[in-house]
């Protein structure tokens, strides 16, 4: 019925279950050797364009990651996931660490204009960095509507019905097509990629491309500084009164 | 010093020998046993070429690789089964309520773990060897999970893949890939479990000969309770070459649909509790010809290449066991105190961490190599290798989990803590699949008998007069006189093992040396008797066994260090530790295993098992009692 297309972006985040360790230098964390996965929110993206397509209402799928040669890994999965094919835009590993949301949204917003599709997906945020950032500044870069934390998502003919969690509850939108959605934790629950469809995702074609190919500058105003762990927790104390409360308090400086 | 007397002394010397060995010819071991082991083509090993005193370095140096391809496919899949493991799988509860939820067994199949090693065509992941072991590491998180799974695929279909026909293979592997249908394997019976080949379930030939009548009981089936797919073994009658009419095994593809199948209730079991093992019963059930696995009467063989064919994935299961152990293990250690200090500062704890680590290390080496090789085109004979890997997974194994549950102390005695748990499933491993009591006389007889016949040959070789057999004889015995430092291009400067590895190498290359002069002394000594002394075969095997292991880990850790890969110092310790501690217990056996040694109680053993098997029972005087 439909003739949509959707690009979703998925992006290659430390897995969610390490134990994050700072480099001796400060210079960031340590990635080497550790565990590496799809982010979150990104699957939970990938799953619901899948669905759409499962539901005829989407005709293709296409999954794009930016970064190093390993992005591919990801972009597999999502292709096993049931993406129809990928693009990968390779950064080298130097240049990633200064990829950030607007880089990234400038990339997207030039593919989904040389795609031509309807849609752009998005995870609401990375695990790593928590920008929130990317999906927003996508819809801004190309003039689109946006629905993001998205809990529920419809088509409705030439237009999109998104729900959104905001902090007073849920808000309903209506958007015209082309539009970016970013996804939110119950939106959905992704699939497991099977091994099976994992082998067949291996037929399906990745794209390789440069960000000079598209035009895109990424040059970031961003520099990091030092990357620190959080102060170490103090164990608390416990008092027997509310007047020993009210003394400890004004004792620590708080009252 | 005159080069013409040390020939003739070298001469004479050589002269002596062939006299003593024409006077006891070194006899052809096993022409025909009662109960034949090897069962697949004679070829040259590299396990039977250690009964030689040889190191066959081709396949084994360098440690084998995969492609890169292979390499990111194999991460592709580790991703979600370990993530289904880690999210879905409830051990805890799979042991308490014995029995596996429908839904894991639906998603595990819907994930495609049923059909690992079916090729694709037939519908399953046509993974390599190597693939299998390294799924396996993430599988053996639950036991139970695991040898459902195992007796499926590892055994229950392996044979239609390894010997059936295509008809066989089109009708029954799709089903059986997806999981649709359960296979089971069905060999051992009350009165024949070692003992594999006295089974007493019979198919006999029906009058038209289209169909075999199949009676008898199977006892210890795993699956037998959900399998629909079995394949079964039965004595059949063969008409042998001579013309007599002898009772052979036959490899059958029962379907339970036939007629005639029943199962008994599930057995409570120590551990893997969540998997189904009961009896299952042959009434009158008729089996079409055309399910007839392999040749009939050639069902034995059937067996061993399947049993054979999947034992060295314990080892990756195992290992993978460990490094878990080894993470919850460390959390505690390293949190707990007791004397104002955390446990992972004293030596006795730190000790376990180091056993662990060093038997994971070893086991992973082991399996990777055997897999690498088993994964070589042609039909590699590994069946010795895979015997020594599930030998020393399965004794690793009940001993570190024992270990880890140690460190736990008191709590790691609760059910509480999944330690309990994990000792009860591992003292399995010891028992099936061949216990290991038979698996270390297959170790030592596979090589004893490959070593007989060669050394055979040689002998004769050098009464005919041979010039190359005489050289090398006489070259050999003159070295040896002189004392000489073995070198089988190990280690030094063209050696195939690091320099940082030397010293072990070295240990490597004396040990396989004076095993090959063992193994002479051996095959002299006790000729075709050999195989009634289960305590000389049992040294043999445990020396075979570590001498796979050092070789394993001497090869792994080269590599590691060559290629650069990330914390290959650490591997050097755990390499060169276990190289040390193998060498010695090598060097001990070997001294039980000389005729005279004093450390060896053999006769000792003999004596007081007769005598407490006399009267069944402790026949010392309690140590209260008088004489009047």
């Amino acid at each position: 019925m439909a003739e949509l297309r959707a690009l979703v972006a998925v992006k290659r985040v430390i897995d969610f279950a390490v134990k994050i360790r700072v480099k001796p230098d400060k210079s960031g964390v340590v990635t080497d050797g550790v565990k590496h996965s799809m982010n979150p929110f990104c699957e939970i993206a990938v799953e619901e364009a899948v669905r759409l397509k499962e539901k005829k209402l989407v005709k293709e799928v296409i999954a794009v990651s930016c970064g190093p040669s390993q992005c591919q890994e990801t972009i597999r999965t999502a292709l096993a996931m049931g993406a129809d094919r990928g693009i990968h835009v390779e950064v080298p590993g130097s240049q990633a660490e200064s990829l950030g949301p607007l880089q990234v949204a400038r990339v997207l917003a030039k593919l989904a204009e040389k795609e031509k599709v309807d849609l752009v997906f998005l995870g609401k945020q990375a695990i790593d960095d928590d920008c929130n950032q990317t999906g927003q500044m996508t819809a801004g870069l190309l003039d689109w509507p946006q629905g993001t934390f998205a809990s529920q998502v419809t088509l409705e003919g030439d237009k999109i019905k998104v729900e959104r969690e905001i902090d007073g509850g849920l808000e309903t939108l209506r958007l015209k097509l082309p539009s970016v959605v970013t996804a939110d934790l119950r939106l959905n629950e992704p699939r497991y990629a099977t091994l099976p469809n994992i082998m067949k995702a291996k037929k399906k074609k990745i794209e390789v491309i440069k960000p000079g190919d598209l035009g895109v500058d990424l040059t970031s105003k961003v520099s990091v500084i030092s990357v620190e762990e959080p102060p170490q927790r103090l164990a608390g104390v416990k008092v027997e009164t509310t007047e020993d409360l009210v003394a400890k308090l004004k004792e620590v400086g708080r009252i | 010093m005159s080069g013409g007397g040390l020939v003739s002394r070298a001469a004479a010397a050589v002269a002596a020998a062939t006299t003593a060995v024409r006077a006891s010819q070194v006899p052809r071991v096993f022409a025909v046993t009662h109960r034949p082991l090897h069962t697949s083509l004679q070829s040259r090993s590299f396990a039977k070429e250690l009964f030689l005193g040889n190191i066959k370095q081709k396949g084994v140096f360098p440690f084998p690789e995969i492609s890169q391809d292979e390499l990111s496919e194999i991460n592709q899949f580790v991703g979600p089964v370990e993530r289904f493991f880690t999210e879905e799988v409830d051990s805890r509860k799979i042991d308490q309520e014995g029995k596996i939820p429908v839904d894991t067994l639906e998603k595990l199949k819907s994930l495609g773990l049923f059909g690992i090693q079916v090729p694709e065509e037939y519908g399953g992941l046509g993974l390599s060897n190597t693939m299998y072991a390294r799924l396996g590491e993430i599988i053996s998180l639950d036991g139970s999970i695991t040898v459902t799974l195992a007796a499926h695929q590892a055994i229950g279909l392996k044979g239609i893949i390894l010997v059936g026909n295509e008809e066989q293979k089109a009708k029954y592997l799709p089903k059986l890939a997806s999981g649709e249908h359960i296979a089971a394997f069905c060999l051992t019976e009350p009165a024949s479990g070692s003992d594999a080949a006295s089974i007493q379930t019979r198919a006999t030939l029906s009058e038209d000969k289209k169909y075999f009548v199949l009676n008898g009981s199977k006892v210890w089936i795993t699956n037998g309770g959900l399998a629909s797919i079995f394949t079964v073994f039965a004595k059949t009658e063969v008409v042998d070459s001579d013309g007599s009419i002898k009772d052979k095994i036959t490899a059958f593809i029962v379907e339970r649909d036939f007629g005639g199948v029943t199962n008994g209730k599930p057995e409570e079991k120590l551990g893997i509790r969540g998997s189904n093992t009961c009896e299952v019963h042959f009434e009158n059930t008729r089996v079409p010809v055309e399910n007839v696995l392999g040749e009939v009467g050639g069902g034995f063989k059937v067996a061993m290449n399947i049993l054979n064919s999947g034992r060295f994935s314990m080892g990756s299961a195992v290992a993978g066991m460990l490094k878990k152990l080894i993470e919850l293990t460390a959390e505690y250690a390293c949190t707990r105190k007791q004397f104002n200090r955390n446990l992972s500062e004293f030596g006795l704890i730190q000790e376990k961490f180091a056993l662990m680590a060093q038997k994971a290390y070893v086991m992973e080496s082991m399996t990777y190599l055997t897999a690498g090789m088993l994964d070589q085109p042609g039909f590699p004979d590994c069946s010795i290798e895979a015997a020594m890997v599930k030998v020393f997974s399965s004794e690793a194994a009940w001993q570190c989990v024992s270990e880890a549950l140690q460190i736990l102390g008191g709590s790691g005695y609760m059910k509480d803590y999944p330690y309990e748990r994990f000792l009860r499933d591992s003292r399995i491993l010891l028992i099936f699949e061949g216990t290991n009591e038979i698996l270390r006389l297959f170790i030592a007889l596979t090589g004893l008998q490959h070593a007989g016949r060669i050394l055979t040959a040689r002998i004769k070789d050098f009464k005919r007069g041979d010039v190359t057999t005489v050289m090398e004889t006489i070259g050999r015995k003159l070295r040896d006189s002189l004392g000489r430092t073995v070198d089988l291009g190990l280690s030094g400067n063209l050696g195939v093992v690091h320099p940082s590895l030397g010293d072990s190498a070295n240990k490597l290359e004396e040990n396989v040396y004076y095993f090959g002069r063992t193994v002479e002394t051996l095959l002299l000594r006790f000729g075709k008797t050999i195989v009634e002394e289960q305590l000389v075969l049992k040294r043999v095997a445990n020396i075979l066994i570590n001498l796979y292991g050092m070789t394993a880990v001497l090869s792994r850790a080269s590599r590691s260090i060559r290629t650069g890969l990330p914390n290959h110092d650490h591997e050097i310790l755990l390499a060169n530790m276990f190289c040390v501690e193998a060498y010695f217990q090598n060097l001990f056996s070997l001294s039980q295993l000389d005729k005279f040694a004093p450390e060896n109680m053999d006769d000792h053993i003999k004596k007081v098992s007769q005598q407490i098997l006399e009267k069944r029972a402790y026949i010392c005087a309690h140590p209260l009692d008088r004489t009047s």
